[in-house]
């Protein structure tokens, strides 16, 4: 860090502030150019496979050209573009189950990670069924999600939660466990209670982990809505890209599938965010060690 | 001031530490272990008093008994007559009485300095927030700590951290500071202005300060007695009294009466230290 400003100024250094400084610090460097450059590489080498060389077994597929033509197209081929309202209907529908799945499995997660770290005991008698019930795919808990939740919405939502919640539980529980004991300590020393040093020592202790947890686990609720949403819903993008495979659509399937891509990556972006603010002492710490 | 004054020779009376035939055994993966062992020593009020030992020695479980991490199997400790630990109660409760200083460090990283200062008051719900804040302020100013109340302890140097944490130690108006090799990550010129700042923040506050250390030096131009410890089981094989008069500063160093002090006990100190390697030094 050339100009050492965030760190030794002293002062108090808002959020705000720190995020311009991120942020200008950041299209100063290499990093946003090489992202371009990356994604230019990779649509130009789908570009050229798939319409201009047509490759063996690219030829089949839709080209970029043609999925960004039909996307924008105000009077799409297939029925689905950025001037569709279905369109939005469907991103809509993913994103509120996403939400909603978020939010359950992270106000389920967090405190059962904590707990899981914090108390030995609990851990004995809870870690053992959770670590059996983890390894079982989403898909497999399908049937059994029609069966339970008669509803449209809430097998879909159910089974988004799933993964997410073992992301953020089992993070959780890491992030408790790798607080070092001098912490506790220290602040048994200085009079806290089991509860305070809960509070003020295991809670922000463990965000760092928390925050990869949930990062981890918004990536995952993406990752098994679009499978929840193939075997049931009428609405969502893991519904389009199944239906317009059906129907021998395929730049729509495309379409859905860089639909999803987009918002997934806005939303641990999102996240990100959130951790960053949330833990400024962090992001303080890395920009004085010259990190990110 | 007169009111000051009192208080000093208030605290001067307070933090006695008896420590009484301690035994502390443990059982680790090569066994029984015998990690203190019919330990006696009597810390007086007041006094620094420098706890020297190779590592390994079994100095860190004495510290850990008095402070409350841990068990003993055998004796008792007393603060001030009242017994923290004995025959019907192995373990003592931690409290803000007895603050450690730990050897890694352990400032709240998520927290402000300020706010780790202001920590003890509050959490006991002696002072409110602002309260704390404000005495905090007092305090650090007084440790020529001024600018980084608002800094977190990632942002300042390694010896500042030390010195917020001994600040953040004595707002709780300890009768004993535990110091476990508070020092031992600082480079040594570090380290000499450390010294002199603790002697500093002592003077002013007097408070009792066991200090363990394995650097003779250290420990003589400190402290007004130094224990010599054996290695496994860890207990006091000479005690020295440093008969060079407080207030210290660096030039004690050179001085001979300091050099003579230091070559009387730098052969019982290497004779523990050799047993110790021999043994496997092993880190708790």
């Amino acid at each position: 860090m050339p100009d050492g400003k965030p760190a030794t100024s002293g002062g108090e250094i808002g959020a705000w502030e720190m995020v311009l400084y991120r942020v200008s610090k950041w299209l100063r460097s290499p990093t946003p150019y090489l992202m371009l450059v990356g994604f230019a590489l990779f649509f130009g080498a789908w570009f050229l496979l798939s319409e201009v060389f047509k490759v063996w077994r690219f030829a089949s597929l839709p080209g970029p050209r043609q999925v960004l033509l039909e996307w924008i197209n105000p009077h799409p081929v297939y029925g689905l573009s950025l001037y569709t309202p279905d369109y939005y209907t469907h991103v809509w529908s993913s994103l509120r189950r996403v939400l909603y799945a978020f939010v359950i499995s992270t106000c389920l997660g967090v405190p059962f990670g904590l707990f899981l770290g914090w108390s030995r005991n609990f851990r004995e008698f809870t870690f053992p069924v959770f670590e059996t019930l983890r390894p079982i795919p989403v898909l497999a808990w399908v049937p059994l999600a029609i069966v339970m939740f008669r509803a449209d919405e809430t097998p879909v939502i159910f089974l988004t939660t799933l993964a997410s919640f073992y992301a953020t539980a089992l993070n959780t529980m890491l992030g408790v466990q790798s607080i070092d004991q001098s912490y506790p300590r220290a602040a048994a020393c200085l009079g806290a209670s089991k509860w305070q040093i809960f509070r003020h020592i295991v809670i922000p202790g463990a965000l760092p982990f928390i925050f990869t947890g949930l990062q981890i686990s918004v990536g995952v609720a993406w990752f098994s809505l679009v499978a929840a949403e193939m075997v049931s819903g009428e609405y969502g993008l893991g519904y389009v890209i199944n239906t317009s495979y059906v129907n021998v659509q395929y730049p729509v399937i495309l379409i859905g599938m860089i639909s999803v891509g987009i918002v997934g990556y806005a939303s641990s972006a999102l996240v990100r965010l959130a951790g960053d603010y949330m833990m400024q002492w962090r992001v303080r710490e890395l920009a004085l060690g010259g990190g990110r | 001031m007169s009111e000051a004054a009192a208080a000093v020779a208030q605290h001067a009376a307070k933090g006695a530490i008896r420590i009484q035939n301690v035994d502390k055994v443990y059982y680790a993966r090569e066994g029984r272990v015998q990690a203190v062992s019919e330990c006696s020593l009597d810390i007086r009020a007041g006094e620094i008093c420098m706890i020297v030992g190779p590592s390994g020695c079994g100095k860190t479980t004495l510290l850990n008994a008095i402070a409350g991490f841990h068990d003993i199997t055998g004796g008792a400790i007393y603060l001030d007559g009242q017994m923290l630990c004995g025959p019907d109660k192995p373990k003592a409760e931690p409290g803000p009485d007895r603050v450690v200083v730990f050897q890694n460090g352990s400032l709240f990283p998520w927290k402000t300095n300020l706010d780790n200062v202001a920590f003890g008051p509050v959490v006991q719900g002696r002072m409110t927030r602002k309260e704390a804040a404000e005495k905090a302020r007092g305090m650090m100013a007084d440790a020529g700590l001024v600018g980084v109340e608002h800094n977190y302890p990632g942002e300042i140097s390694s010896g500042m951290r030390r010195r917020v944490e001994i600040v953040r130690a004595l707002m709780n108006d300890p009768k004993v500071l535990l110091l476990d090799e508070p020092f031992r990550a600082l480079d040594s010129l570090t380290k000499s202005v450390m010294h002199e700042a603790l002697l500093e923040i002592y003077y002013r506050n007097k408070v009792t300060i066991f200090f363990i250390t394995h650097d003779l030096e250290e420990a003589i131009f400190l402290g007004h007695r130094v224990a010599i410890m054996t290695t496994r089981p860890c207990k006091p094989k000479k005690i020295l009294d440093v008969d060079i008069p407080h207030p210290r500063n660096y030039s004690v160093l050179t001085s001979p009466r300091f050099r003579s002090l230091m070559e009387e006990t730098v052969s019982a100190v290497h004779e523990e230290a050799v047993k110790a390697f021999e043994a496997g030094e092993k880190e708790m």
